[in-house]
Formats: C-alpha cells, structure tokens, sequence
C-alpha cells in the first residue's frame, strides 16, 4: 500500500521554505508530516498532505518545482529490535532504502515514511510481516 | 634591449612600403592558391592588380569567424599540405575551433615575434623563463618556448596546473622571468606570500597574456612581486602570442607591422577610421604561409598610435583593450562564447535549460559559475539524482569548454527572462578600465 508524498525543491536562500508553506497554507491544505533534506546548495522539502495533487497544482502556479511519488508508510511498535527487522527484511532482499524519515502521526508506536530501489517488493515484503501499512486515507 | 632593430626602428615611411610590397605578394598569393580567397574577391570584382599597396587595403574583403568555421580545418590553406610541420587550435569544441597551421618558417616567424617581445621586457640569454602557459593545442606555451629559445634563454616549460611544483622550480633554478596568465601570477604571487617565499625567488619581469588585464592588476603584480610586468598579445588565427607586446613606456602594445598590418575600422560599417578613435581591429598577415588571413576581424575594440614611441621603436602602438564587439568571454585565458555552453547544455535532455553563467574573479582567479533553474522535468524526490544532475552538467561543460565551472540548481524562474530574451551571463569581473 503505497501513500503519496509531494517533494519540492528550495534553493538554500532566506525565506523559500516559509514562501513554499505560504503557499500550502493560502490553498487550505494541511501538512500531515514533513521532513527537510539538504545538500550544499538546495534542500528537498519531502510533505505528506491532506491533498498531494492539489498541493502539486497550486505549487507549480507559485512556480515551485515539486513533485508527486509513491513511498511506503508504516507504523512499528515501541519494542527494541522492531525497525530492525523490518530493514532487515528488505536488504536481505537486496533492496536499497533510497531515503527514510519519521512521520509525526499516530499516538502508539513509532511511524516511518520509506523510500526504496524497488518499491512493489518492499510492500510485498512488509505486507507478509505484522507492521502496519498507512493507507493514504488514514493520514489525509 | 630591441631584438631586431633594423626593423623595429624602420622609418614609418620605409614601414609602409615593405607592407605595400608585401600586401601585394600575399594577395597574389592566396588569389591563386586559395579557392575561397579567390571566389571571395571575384564576387567583388577584385583581380590581384587591383591591390598596389596598403592605400589599397580598403577594397579586400574582410575576412570572419564565419569563413573561418566554413573553411575549417584547412580549407585556407595556402601552401601544399606537406609543408605544415605543426597545427594549433583553440578550445572551442561546439563552435569550431580556429587553427593555427604552421610552415617552418611561419614557425621561425612567430620565435621571431615572441623573441621581439621578450627582448622588450628585457629577456636575454643569460636569463631562465619560466614558461607556465598550457603545452598543447593551445598556442601559449609552445610559442613562449620557441621564442624564449630562440633568444637563448634557458626555458623551462612547467606548463599549467600545479603550483607547487611551479613554485618548487621557481625557486630552486631561480627562474628570472615568468610566462603565463595575470591571474595565475596574482595567484601565484598569493601563494608565494602565504607560504613567506617571496624572498626565494629571483624573477626580475613577467610577460603576461592570453587574457585582459587592467592597470591595477599590473600594479599589484609589479609591487607583490617586486618584478615589471608586460602585457603579450596575439591569435591563434595569426600565430599565437607575439603579435604585440608592450615596452617600459607602458603606452601600448607594439604590434609587428612587418608581418602584420593592422587597421582600425568601424565595426557596424567597417570603414576606416582615423588613428586614435577606437573600432575594431583588423589584421592582415603579411608573411604568413601557412594559413594567411586577409583583413581577418578579430572583434578586439581598441585604437592605434603611430607616433615614434619613447623606447625607439616605430612600430604602431595597440592602445588599451575596451571591450569585445562579440560576446566572447575570456575565462582563465581560455575563450568561451555563450553558444558553446548553451550547445554543450542542450545535451543534458534535448532541451536547453533556463540557465545563467556568473563570472567572477575571487582572489585573482577567474571563477564560473552555472546556474540552472531545477524545472519538473529535472526533478526528483530523491538528493541523489539532484546531484547526478549537477555533475552531468559540470562535466558537460568541461567537454564543451575545458573549463571547471561550478554548478548550483536555483528554483524555476529565478534567472532573469524578459520578454523571451533571456540574459545568458553576468561578468562581474572588471577587465576593462
């Protein structure tokens, strides 16, 4: 079960990040978690939104840059050693984890927005296990 | 010192009739061994007796990068193939490059050039030239070898790209002259400083080139160094460096007038104008074998003197560099027009991106800078492919330019457009003063 994540690129320059949830904010849409990368001269401002299309749109409008893609979502339990097997699992599949982060949902556990090499495999695999898969309903 | 007085020093009067006489030679010449030279003069109507002498000048056709580009590589030339001994090229990879193609005795005229220049700056055999100009293609280091040679100099050709062991060979044979760009010496003056070495070295001038450079760059050099510094100009397209060098007067480059015969004209109407108004200088090469040029346009805005100079010579003076008519960029010494980069990024998807090239110069040093704006079909949600983007660029343009530029990804529409016009460069360097 995949969930839609908006990704867009800042410029490392004062005041694009506010500009950028200015945006989102104008347009009615609520951010459900977000997580900042940065490289040298840009950041990547990965959302999950209550409404990823609509974000997009009104973005690109602002002319942002961004961008709609498929992550996994998932929810472990609080217990030593549950992230673990989860991340076991997909490299013993010789899959590679292309970027992950905390999402800030859910009140039990602990919840994790996933990026992988193979995506369709790695939500194979995560079904089989007794982890929780968000459904992009349950976080809009 | 003047290396060849009998023709440094020629009375003005004697100047011109070599030139007519040598004028006359070379358009008989590539009149009948130069298909392109002959269709481009018949297509005006000119026979070789049109042209008695330099009065005459005025009727040839101007020659252009244009012709250059269609006739390349050899399409000019002017002797059998088997008389070329060498070829040189500029960087342009996009664009054509322009080429250098060498009898030997074009090649013992440029040494003659170069040794001219030298012995202007002071340069005797009992001196060690440090040549740091590139070794290669490029005409820099082979044409400041030949000549420093030629003189009898004692040469040694560290060519580009490490400055410790540059200074390491400065040091320890304890080099009297140096060749290479004014940036490079600032930088390497800097690194002299920082390392406290300024005291180790013994270099008395330096004969500098291949870029522009303003009065205040020469004052830093001379007073960091404790050296004279003097401006060397030329051409791939003529020979190379040694086509005008500037003497202790400081009052403009001497240009070599028995091989060259240079003219100032307007560069909208290309008619003469009067000695001292700026315009665009024109270059005939009056003994070139190789690749003659007649009246080959160089795009250098500039005015002649041709007042006898204080130092004793008579050759005419190129005064100071105002600017290019074209918009050829000179980074690092080495030429680049926009086109070449907006080819070399249209190779990145098909599509040219929005992008803008900053010049600057930070610590004596040319710097490049490319800007390109991260639109959605360069996007990724992953930092990795971001990254791939920008190294793809950067090495784009080192193919294209042979220049290292760095590469930062700004946001959509950030770069300036207007009305579909896009500005392509900002130099903020300031090389014309």
């Amino acid at each position: 079960m995949y969930v839609k994540q908006l990704s867009v690129f800042l410029e490392n320059r004062e005041g694009r990040l506010e500009e950028a949830l200015k945006v989102l904010k104008d347009n009615g849409i609520n951010i459900i978690s977000l997580s900042l990368s940065d490289a040298s001269d840009f950041g990547l401002l990965r959302l999950i939104v209550s409404d990823p299309d609509e974000a997009r749109r009104v973005l690109k409008e602002s002319r942002f840059s961004s961008q709609v893609s498929d992550i996994i979502a998932i929810r472990i339990s609080h217990t030593v050693g549950s992230l673990f097997e989860v991340l076991r699992a997909i490299t013993e599949a010789g899959i590679n984890i292309e970027y992950m982060y905390t999402l800030s949902v859910g009140v039990e556990g602990a919840s994790l927005a996933l990026k992988t090499s193979d995506l369709a495999r790695t939500d194979e695999l995560i079904g089989g296990m007794s982890v929780h898969m968000y459904t992009q309903e349950e976080l809009g | 010192m003047i290396w060849n007085e009998a023709k440094e020093c020629m009375p003005r009067e004697e100047i011109e009739e070599l030139q007519s006489a040598r004028l006359k030679k070379l358009v008989d010449r590539v009149y009948h061994n130069v298909e392109y030279y002959r269709r481009k003069m018949q297509e005006v109507g000119l026979e070789p007796m049109d042209i008695q002498g330099i009065q005459d000048i005025e009727k040839l056709p101007f020659t252009t990068n244009e012709d250059l580009n269609k006739a390349y590589p050899l399409g000019l030339l002017a002797v059998p193939r088997s008389e070329i001994i060498r070829i040189h090229a500029t960087s342009g990879t996009t664009g054509k490059p322009k080429i250098g193609a060498y009898t030997r005795r074009d090649i013992d005229i440029w040494a003659e050039g170069v040794a001219r220049c030298m012995t202007m700056a002071g340069v005797t055999r009992d001196d060690t030239v440090l040549v740091s100009y590139g070794y290669g293609l490029f005409t820099g280091g082979l044409g400041a070898h030949y000549g420093a040679e030629k003189i009898g100099a004692m040469v040694i050709p560290v060519s580009t790209g490490n400055t410790a062991k540059l200074i390491g060979m400065l040091i320890d044979f304890q080099a009297t002259v140096i060749a290479c760009t004014p940036s490079y010496l600032l930088h390497i003056a800097e690194t002299l400083e920082k390392e406290n070495k300024i005291d180790q070295i013994k270099l008395k001038c330096c004969i500098c080139g291949a870029e522009p450079w303003t009065d205040e760059m020469r004052a830093q050099i001379e007073k960091r160094l404790h050296i004279k510094a003097y401006d060397i100009y030329g051409l791939t397209e003529m020979m190379g460096p040694g086509v005008a060098n500037d003497c202790d007067a400081h009052a403009g480059l001497h240009i070599w007038e028995d091989h060259f015969l240079p003219e100032i004209v307007d560069p909208a109407t290309g008619k003469h104008l009067a000695p001292g108004e700026t315009g665009e200088l024109v270059i005939t090469t009056l003994t070139k074998e190789g690749l003659p040029l007649v009246r080959y346009r160089t795009h250098d805005l500039t005015s002649l003197s041709y007042e006898k100079c204080s130092c004793g010579r008579t050759m005419a003076r190129i005064q100071r560099f105002k600017g290019r008519t074209d918009d050829m960029l000179i980074i690092k010494g080495v030429n680049v027009f926009p086109t070449q980069v907006e080819a070399a990024l249209l190779t990145i998807d098909g599509t040219t991106p929005h992008y803008l090239m900053v010049v600057d110069r930070v610590d004596n040093q040319d710097t490049l800078e490319i800007q390109i704006e991260v639109e959605e079909r360069f996007f990724s949600d992953e930092i990795r492919s971001l990254e791939k983007l920008a190294d793809k660029v950067r090495s784009v343009l080192k193919t294209a330019i042979g220049l290292n530029a760095r590469v930062k990804l700004v946001e959509p529409d950030t770069l300036e457009h207007s009305q579909g016009k896009t500005k392509h460069v900002v130099d903020k360097r300031k090389l014309y003063d």
